[in-house]
């Protein structure tokens, strides 16, 4: 297995050493880079306006409520995030409805494109283990790897578990005409636990597995610009380059070269998320071992 | 020198028309002495003024007497240099015996004119140009509690500025308030006695019965809760109105400064229910300032007249707890009122639902985060690792 994805890269140097122009490929539609930047802006907004408050005695969370005009704002803000989060929630979810059910594209729920997991993904997560350790061969990847199947359903969990145990704060005396009494000391926990876990992932795990591992330093632009290099599309998912290329749709996805200035942005925009994502971790973690 | 001979000798002329009329040269009225007196630039022999403004006197609450009265060892003229200090005891007995006795008894530094004035400038406390006029009171005491000096030499605190930003204090200074309480309403006048005395108005057994004096019908509901009866009882560990309030420092109550301090004033005797507290909602809002409507203590369980939660008139008794959070929260019903405010994750007994909500997602936080630390970090290795190996094949640069 391994041998063939060194050939793939090879290939596709090779066809840019021999005067071919670099291909650039389609990975995300302009759909899905949009809700990438609604999503991680009302995460971070979200996460700013939350970790004061699950650390409220800390000094920087009054210092920071201080600085925004006192409690009142904060909350404000935080609820404010999570409608547009919701609403953003909800469009990826008539949007699953209408490809899945609606026009009944089973690819939505089964198969390479899709975001289920399958027993692939069990072998491969195995099998990165071995190859981290040298005892195997490192796995051939198809459109989306075991760890992006996790990030997406860790945050389509959290968003649900946040959202409800969210919401049931804010309209307490409304829910509490179907939960139990408990359930209202509950969500607190459970909104801040699981807040908290969402929060160290994404600015420790998410942020490393997909921007800032070697293979994608210091960031992975593919979310922004929605195209990456043949070259970087054959080593990372050589499964998918290989399909696509034995279908004949390589061409297919064929997108153009991004534009200097949406490179340029998108580092800057990639680079603040990603201060503030480690600031907030680094301050979270302060907090919590203290 | 020459000045003082020379008011000497003017003076001296002065008396002598005054000898021609009265022979015996008997000393009987003001004007008498107001004669040489009256010379406001006259010194004695120390350059200490002398002089006597003689409207002034007249105008004050001694301003009938004669000189003689309180000068009682000047009899005729001429009189020795040195007179014989003045006692103000000889009419004012009372106050003088309770002064004796008072934390002001050492009167070389509190003789009676450092709080009441030049001895003639005195007026009726009702005046206002009066050192110990109701609006005047505070920075009277303040000349000297209010410096660093009094801390120094008697441990105590500077507390007229804390008085002066107080409710009190600014009802006094800003309103003009006459009823508002200054230093005197509390602590007496002339027999002020040490707060550990045990007669004293300040003293913690007799604190409630102090305030009370003007806030009357907040003594009785402190009285009837059960600090008031703790205290009455004889357990000086229960809170008095200064406990909670501050003696000089007092501030408005719906103030965001005082909604912030005294949760934790409850909480250094009730440790168990703030700790639980810090764990709600209520707490994590409001320990952030500026956002002063998140219940603290005495939102739920009452500020002066607090009652076990057995008693049916409590506001956390539970037939009353539908009303008591729906004064925040519109639409509180049955089932929302068995939110527990003080409810403990960690305890397994009491709150079983909410102590295996917080395991589980503690395990899911500590379990997730641990393998995929490990997960990440040993990828990173693995990757640098491979990237050093194949030298410039780093997989590529992206878009």
């Amino acid at each position: 297995m391994e041998g063939k994805m060194p050939d793939l890269v090879q290939e596709a140097e090779e066809s840019r050493r021999h005067g071919g122009p670099v291909r650039f490929f389609m990975r995300f539609t302009r759909e899905q880079r949009y809700m990438h930047a609604v999503l991680f802006s009302t995460f971070l907004g979200l996460a700013g306006t939350g970790l004061p408050l699950r650390f409220s005695e800390s000094i920087w969370a009054r210092g920071l409520a201080k600085g925004v005009g006192g409690f009142g704002a904060i909350l404000f803000f935080h609820k404010f995030c999570a409608v547009v989060l919701t609403i953003a929630f909800l469009i990826h979810l008539r949007e699953i409805f209408t490809r899945g059910i609606a026009h009944r594209d089973w690819s939505v729920f089964w198969g390479p494109n899709s975001m289920v997991a399958n027993w692939k993904d069990a072998k491969d997560l195995f099998g990165h283990l071995r190859w981290f350790v040298g005892l195997g061969p490192r796995p051939q990847f198809d459109r989306y790897a075991y760890w992006e199947k996790f990030d997406y359903w860790a945050v389509f969990w959290g968003m649900i578990v946040i959202g409800f145990s969210g919401y049931a704060m804010w309209f307490a005396p409304f829910f509490a005409h179907f939960l139990p009494g408990w359930a209202l000391n509950a969500v607190l926990v459970i909104h801040s636990e699981e807040g908290l876990l969402a929060i160290l992932f994404i600015f420790s795990i998410h942020f490393v597995n997909t921007h800032l591992r070697p293979d994608s330093f210091p960031m992975d632009m593919v979310v922004f610009t929605g195209v990456e290099s043949e070259e970087e599309f054959a080593h990372k998912r050589p499964l998918e380059y290989e399909r696509l290329k034995r279908e004949g749709k390589l061409e297919g996805r064929l997108g153009e070269a991004p534009q200097t200035w949406l490179i340029n942005f998108s580092r800057v925009v990639g680079t603040i998320a990603i201060l503030i994502g480690l600031t907030l971790l680094v301050l979270t973690l302060t907090a919590y071992f203290s | 020198m020459v000045k003082a001979l020379a008011s000497s000798g003017f003076c001296a002329a002065g008396f002598a028309l005054v000898l021609l009329a009265s022979s015996a040269g008997r000393l009987s009225a003001q004007t008498d002495c107001l004669a040489c007196h009256g010379d406001q630039s006259m010194q004695d022999s120390n350059g200490h003024s002398i002089a006597v403004d003689g409207k002034t006197f007249a105008d004050s609450i001694h301003g009938s007497m004669k000189c003689n009265d309180c000068h009682t060892t000047i009899k005729e003229y001429p009189h020795p240099d040195q007179v014989t200090k003045v006692e103000c005891k000889g009419c004012h007995a009372d106050e003088a015996t309770g002064l004796a006795g008072s934390v002001h008894a050492d009167s070389k530094e509190h003789p009676c004119t450092s709080c009441h004035g030049s001895a003639h400038t005195i007026f009726p406390k009702t005046d206002s140009r009066s050192n110990v006029y109701p609006l005047n009171v505070p920075r009277t005491c303040g000349q000297c509690h209010s410096t660093a000096g009094m801390a120094e030499k008697h441990g105590l605190a500077s507390v007229y500025p804390s008085y002066m930003d107080s409710i009190h204090g600014f009802a006094l200074s800003k309103e003009g308030l006459l009823v508002a309480a200054n230093c005197q309403s509390c602590h007496g006048s002339h027999h002020i006695l040490s707060r550990k005395d045990p007669a004293s108005p300040t003293n913690k057994a007799n604190i409630a019965q102090t305030c009370g004096n003007c806030h009357a019908k907040i003594k009785d509901d402190y009285m009837g809760g059960v600090h008031g009866k703790a205290v009455a009882g004889g357990n000086m560990n229960a809170p008095v109105c200064t406990d909670c309030h501050t003696a000089h420092s007092i501030l408005q109550p719906t103030e965001a400064a005082f909604r912030m301090q005294s949760t934790p004033i409850c909480g250094s005797c009730h440790k168990d229910k703030l700790s639980t507290y810090r764990d709600t909602f209520h707490s994590q809002l409001g320990s952030l300032g500026g956002y002063v409507e998140t219940a603290r203590c005495w939102d739920c369980h009452g500020a002066h007249e607090i009652l076990p939660t057995s008693d049916p008139r409590s506001p956390v008794n539970p037939a009353n707890l539908v009303v008591t959070c729906g004064k925040c929260h519109a639409g509180a019903n049955l089932s929302f009122v068995q939110y527990q405010p003080h409810a403990n994750a960690h305890d397994r007994k009491l709150n079983p639902a909410l102590y295996f909500v917080r395991l589980f997602m503690n395990i899911l936080l500590i379990g997730t985060l641990t393998f995929f630390v490990i997960h990440t970090l040993l990828w990173l290795i693995r990757a640098r690792y491979n990237q050093i190996k194949e030298k410039s094949k780093d997989g590529g640069k992206n878009a």
